[in-house]
């Protein structure tokens, strides 16, 4: 299911100048903020919680989520170069779970590291929070990079998707129509950080149950569409 | 002995039909895939490659499906014609990648950019190839696991005449070995020079199928017109029309000029400059009105 050749390519490409330096921008936004706030109010546990959950986990997040998510097959499908794994006797599914276990390896490390990173600098892991944003961003990042790969797959604009859908569902949406919560990853996530953290200080608005089948059933289903598209994925000629 | 078979196949997109009911077989020996561009070959050869479905019809390879059948890549070699390739790699480590990709290591690799003499250059970045050197390592990746059938689109698209003679060889070679070799070009000298059997696909049709050499007679026969000015046109008309290979002369008065169909090329392109010498005519303008590709490819489409 894994093609370690596959992965070696997908990394090469993700991790090239100039994507490395947009996924690294926003972790270093990240510490910088919270270094700030750390230095003008001090350790305090309710400024963690905001700055983790309304930055690192609404927006940051989801939005490394894009990058890495379609990034590891857009731009591929876009210059015609996926034909050099498609002309192989590679079964499409295990080209796609590839790709979703480095889109997956790249959201976690741009996204969760700097999550604990940050929240120890605001209040030392009081109550759990940094590890619970943290546990939150590593899950997400599985669910967002199986939906933006996906997105990577069947649409040439999944960037701008991606990011309307980051930043207006998740971001505006969700925090202003309380139905749109119930579908958002980021609801999910905080959902499992809340069961970590101390106190109502994390709170999502789903419960863990409901949580945790939307997580796996939404990363399964996408996984498995998109290696189905591919399967049947038309390299447009040049005429 | 590896045979591609097309049979009855069509493709449209939407309203156009790119691909209209072709059918031919291709079988061991270089074959050219010669059409004007817009004929429809890299959709064709898209489906011989298995990226795309076609409408009706079906594509096999002795007797197996290309379309969703990833094994059939085992036998199947492929260089596109779009210049994307993994910029970010050396040649050689995007030829290793291939080699892996098919289960195969760094020996085959070597050996296959060996095949394509760029050894020289495997450790440098893609991104700074040039078209020549990108093609030769797109040729080194498609021969790596050393496949039955290989397909080019328009291979020698930017080469050099040095790079084009190298890679003629070497598909040449590859042709004697018994391996089933298909290009597509546009270039009428360039098939000619490399394959002795064609296909000929002219606005989605199969226009015309066999030995080169017949199908090159069929097009260099064909009615032929000139436009001519001289310093004296009608003396010139008079002269080349006692000759039978002139069928027809139309003095057209706008243009100043004379409008010749010739039916006999060679002995036509003779004649003009000796029998303008023998009258003392100087001969201003001499121009092929019709020489465009598409217009000896609708010829033979009509033949």
């Amino acid at each position: 299911m894994y093609d370690p050749t596959v992965a070696r390519l997908t990394y090469r490409a993700l991790l090239g100048r100039r994507r490395a330096l947009i996924l690294g921008a926003l972790p270093l936004l990240l510490i910088v903020l919270s270094v700030a706030v750390r230095a003008l109010t001090g350790a305090d546990d309710q400024t963690a919680s905001d700055v983790l959950g309304g930055f690192a986990i609404a927006t940051m997040v989801p939005i490394i989520g894009v990058i890495a998510g379609t990034g590891a097959i857009g731009p591929e499908i876009d210059d015609g170069s996926v034909v050099y794994l498609l002309s192989k006797p590679l079964k499409r599914p295990t080209i796609i779970f590839t790709k979703l276990i480095v889109a997956i390896a790249v959201t976690m490390v741009f996204s969760a590291v700097p999550t604990l990173i940050a929240g120890l600098i605001l209040n030392g892991n009081g109550q759990q929070i940094a590890v619970a944003y943290t546990v939150a961003a590593l899950v997400s990042s599985i669910a967002y990079s199986a939906l933006f790969l996906l997105l990577g797959t069947v649409s040439r604009h999944a960037v701008v998707f991606g990011l309307v859908y980051a930043l207006v569902w998740e971001a505006l949406f969700g925090s202003l129509v309380p139905g749109a919560r119930t579908l958002s990853v980021q609801q999910w996530s905080l959902a499992v950080a809340h069961k970590i953290a101390g106190g109502d200080l994390v709170t999502s608005d789903v419960s863990l149950t409901t949580a945790t089948v939307l997580l796996v059933a939404v990363t399964a289903l996408a996984t498995w569409y998109a290696g189905q598209k591919l399967r049947t994925l038309k390299l447009a000629g040049e005429e | 002995m590896t045979t591609l078979s097309i049979d009855h196949v069509s493709r449209w997109f939407g309203n156009v039909v790119a691909v209209n009911d072709i059918t031919m077989t291709i079988g061991p020996g270089v074959t050219g895939l010669l059409g004007p561009n817009g004929a429809g070959k890299s959709t064709l050869i898209n489906m011989m490659g298995g990226f795309l479905a076609p409408s009706t019809g079906t594509v096999t390879l002795d007797g197996q499906p290309v379309w969703r059948n990833e094994r059939i890549y085992q036998h199947i070699g492929i260089v596109p014609e779009r210049e994307a390739m993994y910029d970010f790699l050396t040649g050689r480590e995007f030829v290793v990648a291939n080699a892996e990709l098919h289960g195969l290591g760094a020996k085959a690799a070597q050996k296959a950019l060996a095949t394509v003499e760029m050894e020289y250059a495997q450790d440098r970045s893609i991104s700074t190839y040039s078209k020549g050197m990108r093609q030769r390592v797109k040729m080194a990746s498609a021969l790596v696991h050393e496949p039955s059938l290989l397909l080019l689109d328009e291979p020698f698209n930017g080469m050099d005449p040095r790079q084009r003679m190298q890679l003629m060889d070497l598909l040449r070679k590859m042709g004697d070995e018994g391996r089933t070799v298909l290009f597509s070009s546009h270039i009428l000298e360039e098939v000619e020079q490399l394959a002795r059997h064609i296909e000929v696909v002219v606005a989605g049709r199969h226009a015309a199928s066999g030995d080169f050499r017949k199908i090159r007679r069929l097009m260099t026969d064909r009615p032929h017109r000139y436009l001519v000015r001289s310093s004296d046109d009608r003396a010139l008309a008079a002269a080349l029309i006692a000759d039978p290979s002139t069928a027809g002369i139309e003095v057209d008065m706008s243009e100043g000029a004379l409008r010749i169909q010739a039916v006999d090329f060679g002995r036509f392109t003779v004649l003009l400059p000796k029998v303008a010498r023998d009258h003392g005519i100087r001969l201003l303008t001499v121009s092929p009105s019709d020489e465009s590709l598409e217009s000896v490819f609708s010829y033979l489409v009509a033949a």
